[in-house]
């Protein structure tokens, strides 16, 4: 099938493959998925800036069904979605003009793609390290299974710390179980991923998720659904500021959503079965296959 | 393997069957007819092509839900 806004021929049933592989992980680990989208729109031979703006705009539409899921399941603060999205456009806002400023230089493929390989090599080893030590940590606890949904991190005394700084204003987060934390440590966390997120496509869940966790100290289940629930107000901006630059082919973007649907309902469903460290622990291959990936069509120049 | 989950698990592939045959028809007929036109927004008015972009994922989001629930809901009843 031709997509003539991005002057590619592409086999729509791979790009709803694609898309129902990413829909199953958004719903369940509250990602975009775009470790693995960009990437896989990369093997087709779809130039960085197209993948990374074509992403987001499938983003948005998945993420408006998993977030709508995960809030019938009370997933979702609100209040912390709302503080982070404002955050996050910021950040989106500086990635696009990074991406802008590479495709000026004539670089863009190079500089992020290995980017790509650092930032989703160095979450996958940090994820692996700290859930397993959880796990082994609070072994004999969760195996009594009175628990089924526990929450508990090896970084947690970390996280202690960092609510404890007190930098004014405050906010209280009582859907999230936080009493007290700046807003300024919430933006922060908010603005880094927000940059990702516009530098190397989707919802950058990849980086927000585990740092609402081991940053801001939220319980999974409700970073994931939070997550989901600020990426359909960021990738919304993100979205339209990548295509007003011209780095949007939304005929591909529905195409991948219609297979993304599907796999969302799955996703969501499969987190009700699985403890906080458990989810942490599978998400590690996921940023992995995407260095497989990049490297393999940075190295080799392929394309299929 | 349950009876309950068994039961899921068949509605859930025929929900997937139908539904392919939806999307495939969407392809053909949707994706043709607006292909061109996109095309031509995309080029020449960017500001009109981005509101239209997000406006089509959003609706494309929550029309496809909508579907997927009501068949998996249909087809729920029907095996209990």
């Amino acid at each position: 099938m031709f997509f003539p806004i991005s002057h590619s021929y592409i086999n729509p049933l791979y790009l709803v493959v694609v898309g129902f592989l990413i829909g199953i992980l958004g719903g369940f680990f509250g990602v975009g998925g775009s470790f693995i989208a960009g990437p896989a729109l990369r093997l087709l031979g779809i130039d960085w800036n197209y993948a990374v703006g074509t992403d987001l705009a499938h983003i948005v539409g998945k993420s408006i069904v998993a977030a709508r899921h995960h809030r019938t399941l009370g997933n979702v603060d609100l209040k912390l979605g709302l503080i982070m999205a404002i955050g996050t456009i910021g950040g989106a806002e500086g990635g696009a003009q990074a991406i802008q400023a590479l495709k000026r230089a004539g670089n863009v493929n190079t500089v992020v793609s290995w980017v790509a390989i650092v930032v989703y090599f160095s979450i996958s080893i940090f994820m692996l390290w700290e859930s397993q030590k959880t796990l082994r940590s609070h072994k004999g606890r969760s195996q009594n299974a009175a628990e089924p949904k526990a929450d508990h991190s090896a970084f947690g005394p970390v996280t202690k710390r960092i609510q404890r700084i007190r930098i004014w204003p405050m906010v209280s987060l009582p859907t999230s179980g936080i009493q007290e934390i700046s807003l300024w440590i919430i933006l922060v966390v908010a603005v880094v991923g927000g940059f990702f997120s516009g530098f190397l496509g989707g919802g950058a869940g990849y980086i927000r998720m585990p740092s609402m966790v081991y940053v801001l100290g939220i319980p999974t289940h409700l970073a994931v659904g939070t997550d989901l629930f600020e990426i359909v107000i960021s990738a919304s901006y993100g979205t339209f500021t990548h295509a007003i630059k011209g780095n949007v082919d939304i005929l591909i973007a529905l195409v991948m959503h219609t297979g993304a649907v599907i796999g969302a309902q799955i996703g969501v469903v499969a987190t009700q079965y699985f403890a906080g460290p458990k989810i942490r622990l599978a998400f590690v291959p996921l940023p992995l296959i995407g260095v497989a990936i990049v490297l393999y069509t940075l190295l080799t120049g392929h394309k299929l | 393997m349950k009876k309950s989950d068994a039961k899921s698990l068949r509605a859930f592939a025929i929900e997937l069957a139908i539904y392919a045959v939806l999307v495939t028809a969407y392809f053909f007929l949707v994706l043709h007819l607006l292909g061109d036109w996109l095309y031509r927004l995309e080029t020449q008015h960017r500001v009109l092509y981005a509101v239209v972009a997000l406006l089509l994922i959003a609706g494309q989001a929550v029309v496809l839900d909508a579907i997927t629930t009501l068949l998996f809901r249909i087809l729920r009843r029907r095996w209990r």
